[in-house]
């Protein structure tokens, strides 16, 4: 069954006192999928991951997580799932080999010793397996907690910001791990604040607010928004990026470098702005593909606007 | 070269930033407060190292005017409060037995026939000796009373009687510790409040460390049940409490010479008692406490009373009544008595229940505190 539904959740709500952060929260994310959650800070991704994997209880709503009632049958959802944490949570005052014994043994795994020592073996840990866990460096904790939560084999991943301050080599190796569960059927949901980690899932949410307001993959969120975007090149830029704000039609004006990337919601107008401006020789003007950052960052603008 | 001064803008700027992070912590701001103002209380209203009014149980087998004279002026001491007069002895050293009184007077039944014929009888006076500060200074103040007690009695043709030597003998029984050693107390006692240091910081810190380093996350995202957490966590600690109890009793027979009347058995049994008490009292700290240093100082705030006002280095009949009243709902104070009483007394079950009850009412009500609370902190 490939088309099978791992998480069909609707209509999800959790309040702290008068703190509503997570809102009407809906999602479906079929078997083998990545999907990748992204939003700001404190907008609920956290949140909503601890829902699914039954560490919450939600307030209100319902639906399914692996089949199980994601309200009524939280025990057998925490069995069934891999949920890594957004900070190192594993101990470090233990070795690598001690905790994914204690791992092992939380979830009553048979033939546990041979297991552990295939999950070392794989994590090209074996020889440093006796080493105390605080003592590895971010990349290494990151592939343990990874390692850790994949031990008793999980259908479903759950990974909370899992390449926070890790390089990119290694965060590269960690995507090509995650690619390569995805293909033997394991379906991942993972959020991220980086858009080339936004780039490599098969499907995207946006949260803002407590609400999950696009879903699709990568292009559909982009051309969904219907941003146009236009790269302007030539001196003093700073200077010229304040006017550009001011202009009609310009909803954001950023900086990449050398250039600045002009977006608006309506290309027509946004077109005809910058052409008024009359800029002259010392600039140069040139259409561009709307990227998903310049989708995001209009996303966070307008959540605002609509929430606050 | 140039010699670096103190920038006093910067020093201020760091004694600004103390102050506002200790008007933050709540814990700490009232720990820094109530910490000397408890102190001050205990030391200076509730702890007295002279205690008065100690109960007596009189069996009298003589009921003259000379009894009675030597029993008023025994309360006149201010020593003493006759609590009880006994019909036997066996009842009265029961009593004894049972904690119920300090002292047993005994007085025979010819005492005032054998006073009148200058036969100098004798008095007994048995002291429950296991505290020696505790029945010290009250032993003393019985010297006096031979000469003193029936010089208005004596008068007319009795009155060569008051001259010396003393017209009656009076004797002092130092019951369960016969040379008045204080280690005889202090050692045993010092098994409680170890017990309940270690018990309850360890415990606190538990559940805090593993909330404070973000593992609780990961333990509660795996099938893990709350209940197996809370005993999985605790237990270990019950093995260190009984390795803690071994050294200690060990230490007392070896290096101390401590007796050790009653059963041991009977101790190790109820040491499970005491020391799931504190156990159950140290998680409900964790589940309380945000962090280690607020478990540590919860569970300071609780051995302060714990070492003053149980009896250990006070004596508990010296205290004022409001005090004596916070030290019965201490578990230590109980599990001092069961223990001194089972050592020194040689205690059975019977003797040391109206102790035990109290002490597991204590964890019944903090261990549904701890559930209650561990509960919520899940969500």
């Amino acid at each position: 069954m490939p088309d099978q539904l791992v998480i069909d959740v609707a209509a999800l709500n959790k309040s702290y006192g008068d703190k509503h952060v997570v809102r009407d929260f809906s999602l479906q994310v079929k078997r083998g999928e990545i999907f990748g959650f992204l939003g700001p800070n404190g907008s609920g991704k956290t949140t909503s991951i601890r829902l699914i994997c039954g560490l919450l209880k939600a307030d209100s709503g319902s639906g399914t997580v692996l089949g199980f009632d994601v309200i009524k049958e939280s025990a057998a959802i925490k069995r069934e799932v891999g949920y890594m944490t957004q900070r190192f949570s594993l101990w470090e005052d233990l070795t690598i080999r001690e905790n994914l014994d204690f791992v092992a043994r939380m979830y009553g795994m048979a033939n546990r010793a041979k297991q552990v020592a295939d999950a070392l073996e794989k994590l090209g840990l074996s020889s440093r397996q006796n080493q105390l866990a605080g003592s590895l460096s971010g990349g290494w904790k990151q592939r343990l907690s990874l390692a850790a939560c994949m031990l008793h084999k999980p259908m479903l991943l759950l990974l909370d910001e899992p390449t926070a301050g890790v390089d990119p080599k290694a965060r590269r190796d960690f995507w090509d791990e995650i690619h390569r569960l995805a293909g033997a059927g394991v379906t991942i949901l993972v959020t991220t604040h980086y858009m080339d980690e936004a780039e490599r899932c098969t499907r995207l949410g946006y949260i803002a607010y407590g609400r999950l307001l696009a879903t699709g993959s990568m292009q559909e969120v982009i051309d969904h928004q219907h941003l146009a975007t236009w790269i302007v090149r030539g001196p003093d830029l700073p200077a010229l990026a304040d006017k550009l704000r001011a202009l009609a039609g310009v909803s954001q004006v950023t900086a990449f470098g050398n250039t600045l990337h002009v977006t608006g919601p309506d290309a027509q107008q946004l077109t005809t702005s910058l052409r008024g401006l009359n800029l002259g020789e010392r600039y140069h003007l040139e259409e561009a593909t709307t990227a998903l950052e310049d989708v995001f960052i209009h996303l966070m603008g307008q959540a605002e606007d609509n929430f606050q | 070269m140039k010699i670096p001064t103190l920038s006093f803008s910067r020093l201020f700027g760091v004694m600004v930033k103390e102050f506002i992070q200790m008007k933050r912590d709540r814990m700490t701001f009232g720990m820094i407060v109530g910490i000397p103002v408890v102190q001050l209380i205990m030391f200076g209203f509730a702890i007295n190292a002279d205690p008065k009014n100690l109960p007596i149980a009189v069996v009298s087998a003589d009921n003259s005017v000379y009894s009675r004279s030597f029993i008023r002026a025994l309360e006149n001491t201010k020593y003493f409060t006759v609590v009880s007069i006994a019909d036997t002895e066996t009842a009265a050293n029961r009593m004894l037995e049972m904690g119920d009184v300090q002292f047993v007077l005994t007085i025979p039944v010819d005492f005032a026939r054998k006073l009148v014929r200058g036969e100098r009888p004798s008095l007994l006076i048995e002291a429950d000796a296991t505290d020696p500060s505790a029945t010290g200074n009250a032993i003393a103040a019985l010297q006096a009373l031979p000469k003193l007690a029936l010089a208005r009695d004596l008068v007319g043709p009795l009155q060569p009687l008051a001259a010396a030597p003393d017209p009656f003998d009076l004797r002092v029984h130092r019951r369960y510790n016969p040379e008045g050693l204080s280690r005889y107390n202090i050692v045993p006692g010092l098994i409680g409040t170890i017990l309940t240091m270690t018990m309850v910081m360890m415990t606190a810190f538990a559940i805090t460390r593993e909330r404070e380093r973000g593992t609780m996350e990961n333990l509660l995202a795996t099938p893990v049940r709350p209940i197996e957490v809370m005993i999985g966590k605790i237990a270990p600690y019950i093995i260190v409490g009984y390795i803690q109890v071994s050294v200690i009793l060990l230490a007392a027979k070896v290096l101390f010479a401590v007796p050790m009347v009653g059963s041991l058995v009977l101790l190790s049994s109820i040491l499970l008692l005491f020391i799931a008490a504190n156990l159950a009292l140290g998680f409900t700290f964790s589940t309380i406490a945000k962090n280690q240093l607020q478990a540590m100082q919860m569970s300071f705030f609780f051995l302060l009373p714990s070492i003053l006002l149980s009896g250990f280095m006070f004596p508990f009949r010296g205290m004022p009544e409001w005090a004596q009243m916070i030290g019965e709902l201490l578990p230590v104070t109980h599990f001092l008595r069961v223990i001194r009483g089972i050592l020194l007394k040689g205690n059975g079950l019977t003797e040391v229940w109206p102790h035990l009850w109290p002490i597991a009412l204590f964890m019944l009500v903090v261990a549904t505190i701890a559930l209650m609370r561990y509960r919520e902190t899940l969500d």
